[in-house]
């Protein structure tokens, strides 16, 4: 490979330095003392003193955490069945539609989703809240799981599990002691995607969420709507500093987990 | 088994989400109503085939009609469609040479600087977006920044109008489109540059002739994907445009939540729906196309 051309260096500079400086304004003026937000006033904490007092915002972080929990729990395990189904199963009845059904939900713009489940859940006299919210969520992330697990299982040689089943294991058990540990990675990041894309999610919530159940999201809109805050900023860099240390934990993990398969394979040849 | 396996996601979809679209386009057809739900006609199957009759006799078009009537509908959907072009436009614009000088990059480096491109995308979208707000506001740091440096003596106007909706479209957008790219780019044979090159080409011919034909369907399913969910936009629009910015997701949200006008609301989404057919089923053919010319 040829070396960077200035353009090429320059590129990347200007390109990651648009990408980071907004979050990193956020995260330094987060310390600021002075209530306003663009004006640097001293170091201070004190707003993650404040964040820390105020009960909404804890409650509705707890809410978040539940229904990003559930959801995503839910939807990995429907997500996966769905893509086994798709890619294992050949051809069955209502097949076009099913398939259509995992693709749709990805390229619907959310205040459709939103809109349809609320008037679904009101035809069926259906209390919104936390369950209403878990539903909705767990629909459009089962979507994302599945193609996810698709591309995995889609890559891997079927016949391993032939084999299992020439060997006498049942068909459960072929997919327990085989397929599963194979497609592993691809259903945890399948879950840690559909974790994410529920406690990012503000539309839908806001759609599915009764008057009782408030997500972090929702909360934050409604707040951010009226001007920037000092304390929102805070809340914003402990969002981004577990989002950051989670995914490099992730992806050092399985950058390890690569580099120990390629050391076996390099054995046992 | 199989029953079970297919049966439980497939009416998991069916329940949450082909029933809640027929629901939807049931509501267009029916007409606003001051009761709990606010709409008419509900079925009542109490009352037999008479019920389901008249029922179905008082669905009509007249949202429709409403929506052709009023201007705010045809001049929302049209600007949806500009602000989503001109952005994706943008978008590629600013994701091309990115994605160009992470393929060129040395491949020691390429995981982590995929990893700097990956990192944003999983950090809230909500935040990314608040974060331009202070940025672009008259007194913000962009502001104070241009004041600060003399190329402004006046504080420019950004934030609440479309040049911040397109800020923010491409900020939050750019990882969808350099991944898709960089991926055709990666694959590159460079050879075929050489070859280029050792037959007289200069290195811009051969960038023009062979390096952007070859990043053409990276280009194109970048491109889909970052209109597609433009075009229906909510929180980009409503934190950083301004009152005159219309697009279609807040002209919904805003019927539904602020006027109340269930029918006029999923009117406004099946027509939504109607113009994304055609960008969707482009980018699933240009899909296939890949995966075809792949295999």
């Amino acid at each position: 490979m040829k070396r960077l051309s200035a353009f090429n260096v320059v590129s990347l500079t200007l390109g990651f330095a648009f990408l980071y400086i907004p979050m990193l304004i956020l995260v330094i003026y987060s310390f600021n003392e002075s209530k306003l937000v663009t004006v640097w006033a001293g170091f201070s904490t004190k707003w993650y003193g404040e964040l820390l007092q105020n009960d909404a915002m804890i409650d509705a972080a707890w809410v978040t955490m539940q229904v990003a929990f559930f959801s995503s729990t839910l939807a990995t395990v429907l997500g996966t069945m769905a893509a086994y189904v798709l890619v294992r199963r050949g051809r069955f009845y209502g097949r076009t539609v099913f398939s259509g059904m995992i693709y749709a939900p990805l390229v619907m713009p959310e205040v459709i989703t939103g809109l349809s489940l609320l008037l679904l859940f009101i035809a069926i006299g259906m209390d919104r809240g936390v369950l209403t919210i878990v539903l909705a969520h767990t629909t459009f992330s089962m979507c994302y799981v599945s193609v996810v697990v698709s591309s995995r299982l889609i890559s891997f040689d079927d016949s391993l599990e032939e084999a299992a089943l020439d060997l006498g294991a049942s068909q459960f058990e072929a997919f327990r002691l085989v397929t599963l540990p194979i497609i592993a990675p691809a259903v945890i990041s399948g879950w840690l995607l559909a974790f994410t894309l529920s406690l990012d999610d503000l539309v839908i919530a806001s759609f599915a969420a009764g008057p009782s159940s408030t997500t972090l999201p929702i909360k934050i809109f409604s707040s951010v709507r009226l001007g920037v805050s000092p304390e929102i900023n805070a809340l914003s860099t402990i969002i981004i500093a577990i989002v950051t240390v989670g995914v490099l934990t992730a992806s050092i993990v399985s950058k390890r987990q690569i580099t120990r398969r390629l050391q076996e394979e390099a054995q046992a040849g | 088994m199989k029953r079970l396996l297919i049966g439980v996601p497939f009416v998991w979809l069916f329940v949450l989400f082909l029933v809640p679209f027929g629901i939807v386009l049931k509501i267009s057809l029916s007409d606003i109503d001051l009761a709990i739900p606010p709409y008419t006609p509900t079925l009542e199957v109490s009352d037999g085939w008479a019920g389901v009759a008249a029922f179905f006799s008082a669905l009509d078009l007249e949202n429709y009609i409403f929506l052709t009537s009023d201007d705010l509908y045809w001049k929302a959907y049209l600007s949806s469609l500009q602000i989503a072009s001109i952005s994706t436009f943008l978008t590629l614009l600013v994701g091309f040479p990115i994605a160009y000088a992470m393929a060129r990059a040395a491949e020691e480096w390429r995981p982590a600087l995929l990893m700097l491109v990956i990192l944003p995308f999983w950090t809230s979208f909500l935040i990314r977006v608040y974060a331009w707000i202070g940025i672009l506001s008259t007194e913000g740091f962009l502001n104070q920044f241009l004041l600060w440096t003399g190329v402004i003596s006046e504080p420019l106007t950004i934030l609440n109008t479309n040049t911040a909706v397109y800020i923010g479209i491409v900020y939050t957008y750019l990882p969808f489109m350099i991944l898709p790219i960089y991926a055709t780019l990666e694959k590159m044979d460079a050879s075929l540059l050489e070859a280029a090159e050792d037959l007289g080409c200069s290195r811009m011919q051969a960038f023009w002739l062979i390096t952007l034909p070859l990043a053409r369907p990276g280009v194109v399913a970048g491109c889909f994907l970052v209109f597609i969910p433009t075009l229906g936009e909510f929180v980009i629009p409503s934190l950083l445009g301004g009152s005159d910015t219309l697009m279609i997701g807040k002209v919904l949200w805003e019927e539904f939540f602020n006027n109340r006008d269930w029918p006029v609301a999923s009117a406004v989404a099946i027509i939504l729906l109607l113009i994304l057919i055609i960008p969707i089923i482009l980018f699933q053919r240009n899909q296939q196309i890949n995966k075809e010319a792949q295999q």
